[in-house]
């Protein structure tokens, strides 16, 4: 669903690549992992992916979709199709855990009726009932990325784009955010998920790609981390 | 449609009121350029108010021969009347001059003997004549200097033209009124351009504090009139809560300074505040609701282009 077609970014005039010539595919229902060192490339992937960054060469599909010939205006319609969560949350502070989960809804133009329905269920499954009404600044860490997930899933996206969702949690928390993508993946969402976590690679045993230096070094259908 | 403008409407009220310092400190801002410009507004009426006042007392008079006939004078009159300089002219018989003359004078026993010893009249009839503006006196004075001296020697008609006594003072008023209504103007206008600045600046920084919250909203699909509304709201609510508050912090000043201004300037401040609130309100407000909506749109375009 997913394609990356000979995709590279250069900065500087070509003197440095953020990544170079790289081609994969990601296929429905699979769950990625990307790894690699610091500045290997894996962000400006998943940027790709949700069109904040633009490739200087090759192109980047989603199903018969060239990413980055959608015109300014029909971005929003597109980023709908994608949940994304980020290492650093990016949670909307003015509002409470329901109202960001809310949001997402509103902007997507879904009903009141829809929104009083799926965003008690999406605070269920990940298990923030309680926290509903709290705002970010009440909750821990852990309590934050699983707001962001069920922001992330609540309009029912194609493909989750989670990138470093557990860099920034204690090995509790990072263990919960896990399940918690392993379950949305079980449900039959994409999942990719860039991470630095060896245990929680080694944990899933699903597809792992590592890059080095902006280039795929390595693509096991059930990987290790191996760097 | 209906929902998008309910959200918007709610999201913004509630961004309003969660983020209550960034709103308070811009409502303070905004409070402040609106009541400068409010001061400027009045200042500028008070001054040409009393200005008006100052040129309303500046004419010219005419004083006739005691033997001149009233249908040479009215006929004087109908001429200087059809100039286009001219805004009225008052005439004043020879009976009405000495009517005037007795009631000013009526404690002043000297003056009321000398009269009686006289036995008849010797006050001449005078014109009084009032220009739109100061600077239009001087074609009048030539004017009536020109009738002056096509008149028959044996059968004199103007006795006297006051202008060339007043001229240098009308001369000398008409500069100062001048100098003081472009001060005004320049005054104006700075402090306006001020107001602007520091508003959009204001509000710009408000903003800024919410760019990583523009584009999360982008990242979960919100479309730019989505992000823009809620902003464009508190803009809108920015600009009337500080004209309310602006004219609110006003009028105690003019119900306090009205009493001095009628005095001073013949204009009393208040009254013109109160008779006229209903316009200002609309023109303060209004400025205050086009500088919020007009500064919120600038600033949050620029974090619109991710």
């Amino acid at each position: 669903m997913i394609y990356f077609d000979n995709v590279s970014k250069l900065y500087n005039g070509g003197r440095s690549a953020a990544i170079e010539e790289v081609t994969f595919q990601i296929d429905p229902k699979e769950f990625v992992s990307i790894v690699g060192h610091s500045g290997a490339g894996k962000s400006t992937l998943l940027k790709m992916i949700i069109a904040e960054d633009k490739p200087t060469h090759g192109q980047v599909f989603f199903e018969s979709l060239d990413i980055h010939r959608i015109p300014r205006s029909r971005l929003p319609q597109y980023r709908r199709k994608i949940g994304t969560v980020f290492q650093d949350f990016k949670l909307l502070p003015n509002l409470t855990a329901y109202e960001n989960i809310a949001f997402a809804m509103e902007a997507n133009g879904r009903t009141d009726d829809e929104i009083a329905e799926n965003v008690p269920q999406a605070l269920a499954l990940v298990d923030l009932t309680d926290k509903a009404w709290n705002f970010p600044n009440e909750l821990s860490g852990g309590e934050k990325q699983r707001v962001a997930i069920a922001r992330a899933i609540v309009n029912q996206p194609d493909i989750i784009i989670a990138d470093e969702p557990t860099g920034n949690l204690d090995p509790i928390a990072t263990y919960e955010v896990v399940q918690i993508l392993k379950k949305i993946n079980d449900l039959g969402t994409t999942v990719v998920m860039t991470t630095h976590n060896k245990g929680v690679i080694d944990e899933l045993g699903r597809r792992v790609i590592t890059m080095d230096s902006g280039r795929i070094i390595r693509d096991d259908s059930s990987g290790k981390y191996v760097l | 449609m209906l929902t998008n403008f309910r959200r918007v409407l709610r999201s913004g009220f509630v961004g309003f009121w969660r983020s209550a310092y960034v709103s308070l400190a811009s409502i303070f801002v905004i409070t402040v350029a609106l009541f400068v410009i409010s001061c400027t507004m009045l200042l500028e009426q008070l001054l040409t108010a009393s200005l008006a006042n100052i040129q309303s007392k500046v004419d010219i008079n005419v004083y006739f021969v005691t033997a001149a006939t009233e249908t040479d004078i009215i006929a004087l009159k109908t001429a200087v009347e059809s100039l286009p300089d001219v805004a009225e002219v008052t005439y004043t018989s020879r009976e009405a001059a000495l009517e005037e003359y007795r009631a000013e004078n009526q404690n002043d026993s000297v003056a009321m003997q000398a009269l009686e010893e006289l036995g008849e009249n010797p006050l001449g009839a005078t014109i009084a004549i009032r220009a739109y503006e100061t600077s239009q006196y001087e074609n009048i004075a030539r004017f009536l200097d020109e009738q002056k001296a096509d008149e028959q020697p044996q059968t004199p008609l103007i006795d006297e033209i006051n202008y060339v006594d007043n001229k240098d003072s009308i001369g000398r008023l008409t500069d100062i009124i001048e100098a003081v209504e472009k001060a005004s103007w320049v005054t104006m206008l700075v402090l306006i351009a001020a107001a602007i600045l520091i508003t959009f600046n204001t509000i710009r920084l408000a903003i800024y504090t919410a760019r990583e919250e523009i584009s999360v909203m982008r990242l979960v699909g919100a479309s730019n009139s989505f992000i823009r509304g809620p902003f464009m709201l508190q803009g809108v609510m920015y600009g009337v809560i500080s004209g309310i508050l602006a004219l609110g912090i006003i009028y105690p000043i003019v119900i306090w300074i009205g009493p001095a201004t009628a005095q001073f300037f013949e204009f009393d401040i208040y009254v013109y505040f109160v008779s006229n609130f209903a316009n200002l309100f609309l023109t303060i407000v209004g400025i205050g609701v086009t500088l919020g909506l007009v500064s919120s749109v600038l600033a949050i375009t620029r974090y619109l282009r991710v």
